[in-house]
């Protein structure tokens, strides 16, 4: 399995990750590399299998919806890299309405 | 003997017995720590002054009364992807370097009401991925058999404060064998439990669904001990089991392994297995026939299939784990951004170091339309055959023997540039996290060059007691535990 340079572009978009040029080329070749190993499984018959998601076998586990003790806003924000009065400060987001 | 020779449980029966102080035991690892550390680098965050203040405190309190707690007074290390209130948890990475936990993992809680010390946060490869812990941004730990070589990882840290008594035993985490890679490598033993028998409330998540917290200690009745302290159903992890937790102590009274069948898979013992470790191993399970075992060859066929699954699923469940780190809410956020999505970019491209970039892209590739079902489908449902021959061979046996490493510990840089080859070497230890079963690892051995050889044995899932049972069997009757590292 091949990947390219522009794959790799397109994944690291995808999760967010800004690369360096020499990055992408290394990635393009060790996923090459990797991808390459996973396709062994072709060779695995796996017709009518169920996929494994948990070993568990679990399916839903619920809770009552009731009121319990958590963090409060000041000590849930005091990791934040920027904030002001309880709220997580971010670049702005929404583009300046244009003048009519 | 010295204080930080003794066991987890020495140690405890001493405290209880009343002949050392909770100060006296924290002074003697202060002591060992400012004299190995410089040259073993296990801890990220050592916290042992703290930990002084807290043992003097203690032993005032008691002031003649003995103490009721198990932990009591006990001295231990914890990997630093494990969160600790208050307690720096890096995670290895730039991404996590100033992050203070909130709140402390259920298994901290659970060692805190059971009056245990922290004495720090070992060192791991960043955010659990790698077998080295060559990946860890503020640089690898040693392993103190031998300092030019690695101590493995990820759990390394946690490995190799055990071996050097540097803790009376650890807390480490294991996705795909790092506890009981580094376990094997330090001369030390490490118990992946059963995938959920232990809370992962508060262990900083790598891969959910194959990801478990297990003890790393200096003999097998430490580990018994210390998995007795940590497991259990918490409602705060919905994939924790409600299963009892039984005294995994009293599992260790017959010391024989009677009665029970011990498969040894062909598929273990196939070429890339190092000679030395071979001959190791194949005089463990020698050990394991003349302590009652009935040893016979079982087939696990699909485990060549281990790594590819393996390195399909963990990556994708990382890949949408680590979105988090986004620079908003806490940990790193990179500074000259233009706009939200700029800020997402920077923060996660200087944050995380080469190895977590490759696993994020390659768990969003295999996740990407188009692909999904080719990789990530097609090792999902591997991974149901994987559990298939495991079920298939404990109808047969009640232990499966196998090595733990194909090879004793490398030496720094020796698979730097090939990720492959890296990931190959966890070939032993992949199977129990992808079928969710318990395995140990315990010394079996050394090198001619004097490193550690580990012994993995594998058990049917909730049977950590006769894992346990086994371990410790073997381990009274052959003297591997008496060998000490000689740290220079």
């Amino acid at each position: 399995m091949g990947i390219t340079k522009q794959e790799v572009e397109k994944v690291a978009k995808l999760a967010r990750l800004e690369l360096t040029e020499g990055e992408k080329a290394a990635f393009a070749t060790q996923l090459s590399q990797i991808l390459t190993h996973v396709e062994t499984l072709k060779q695995y018959d796996t017709t009518g299998v169920e996929p494994t998601a948990t070993v568990l076998g679990q399916v839903n586990v619920f809770r009552q919806d009731s009121v319990s003790p958590s963090l409060s806003i000041d000590r849930a924000m005091d990791n934040a890299p920027e904030s002001i009065d309880g709220f997580f400060v971010v670049p702005k987001i929404i583009e300046d309405r244009q003048p009519l | 003997m010295s204080i930080q020779r003794l066991s987890l449980y020495e140690l405890h029966e001493k405290f209880t017995a009343g002949e050392v102080t909770a100060t006296e035991i924290v002074r003697a690892y202060g002591l060992r720590i400012g004299q190995v550390e410089p040259k073993v680098k296990a801890y990220i965050t050592q916290t042992k002054d703290t930990a002084v203040t807290q043992a003097g405190a203690l032993d005032a309190s008691l002031k003649g009364w003995r103490k009721t707690l198990p932990l009591m007074g006990m001295p231990l290390a914890i990997k630093d992807n494990i969160c600790t209130q208050g307690v720096l948890t890096t995670c290895a990475s730039r991404m996590l370097g100033n992050f203070v936990p909130q709140y402390d993992a259920t298994v901290i809680a659970k060692l805190r009401a059971q009056g245990y010390q922290l004495l720090g946060k070992t060192n791991l490869d960043e955010f659990a991925m790698g077998s080295s812990t060559e990946n860890s941004a503020v640089g690898p730990s040693r392993n103190p058999w031998n300092l030019e070589c690695v101590p493995g990882g990820s759990s390394g840290g946690s490995a190799a404060a055990v071996a050097a008594d540097e803790c009376a035993a650890a807390l480490g985490s294991d996705t795909g064998g790092s506890i009981r890679q580094p376990a094997a490598f330090c001369g030390v033993v490490g118990l992946k439990p059963t995938y959920g028998r232990v809370s992962r409330y508060g262990l900083i998540a790598f891969a959910s669904s194959l990801d478990q917290i297990g003890p790393i200690t200096k003999d097998v009745r430490d580990a018994a001990f210390l998995l007795g302290a940590i497991a259990g159903h918490d409602p705060l992890d919905s994939t924790s089991a409600d299963v009892p937790v039984p005294d995994y102590l009293r599992a260790l009274k017959r010391k024989d392994l009677k009665k029970l069948k011990v498969g040894v898979p062909v598929e273990f013992f196939a070429e890339g297995l190092d000679p030395e470790v071979e001959q190791a191993v194949r005089a463990a399970i020698q050990e394991l026939k003349a302590l009652g075992g009935e040893v016979k060859d079982i087939q696990l066929p699909r485990t060549d299939a281990a790594v590819a699954i393996y390195y399909v699923i963990a990556t994708a469940e990382a890949s949408s784990n680590l979105a988090r780190y986004d620079g908003v809410k806490f940990g790193l956020r990179a500074k000259e951004t233009k706009d939200l999505l700029d800020l997402y970019m920077k923060t996660r491209q200087e944050g995380f170091g080469p190895e977590v970039k490759r696993r994020i892209m390659l768990g969003t590739y295999v996740l990407s339309a188009g692909y999904y079902d080719a990789y990530y489908g097609k090792a999902q449902a591997v991974r149901t055959l994987i559990r298939q021959d495991f079920d298939a061979a404990f109808q047969d046996v009640d232990l499966i023997v196998t090595p733990v490493t194909p090879t004793p510990a490398f030496k720094f840089g020796a698979k730097g540039d090939d990720p492959l080859q890296m990931y190959l070497s966890d070939i032993f230890t992949i199977s129990a996290n992808l079928a969710g079963v318990p395995a140990i690892s315990l010394p079996c051995g050394f090198s001619r060059d004097g490193l550690p050889i580990g012994l993995q044995l594998i058990g049917r899932p909730f049977e950590e007691e006769t894992l346990l049972r086994a371990a410790h069997a073997y381990e009274q009757n052959t003297q591997w535990r008496a060998r000490k590292p000689v740290i220079r």
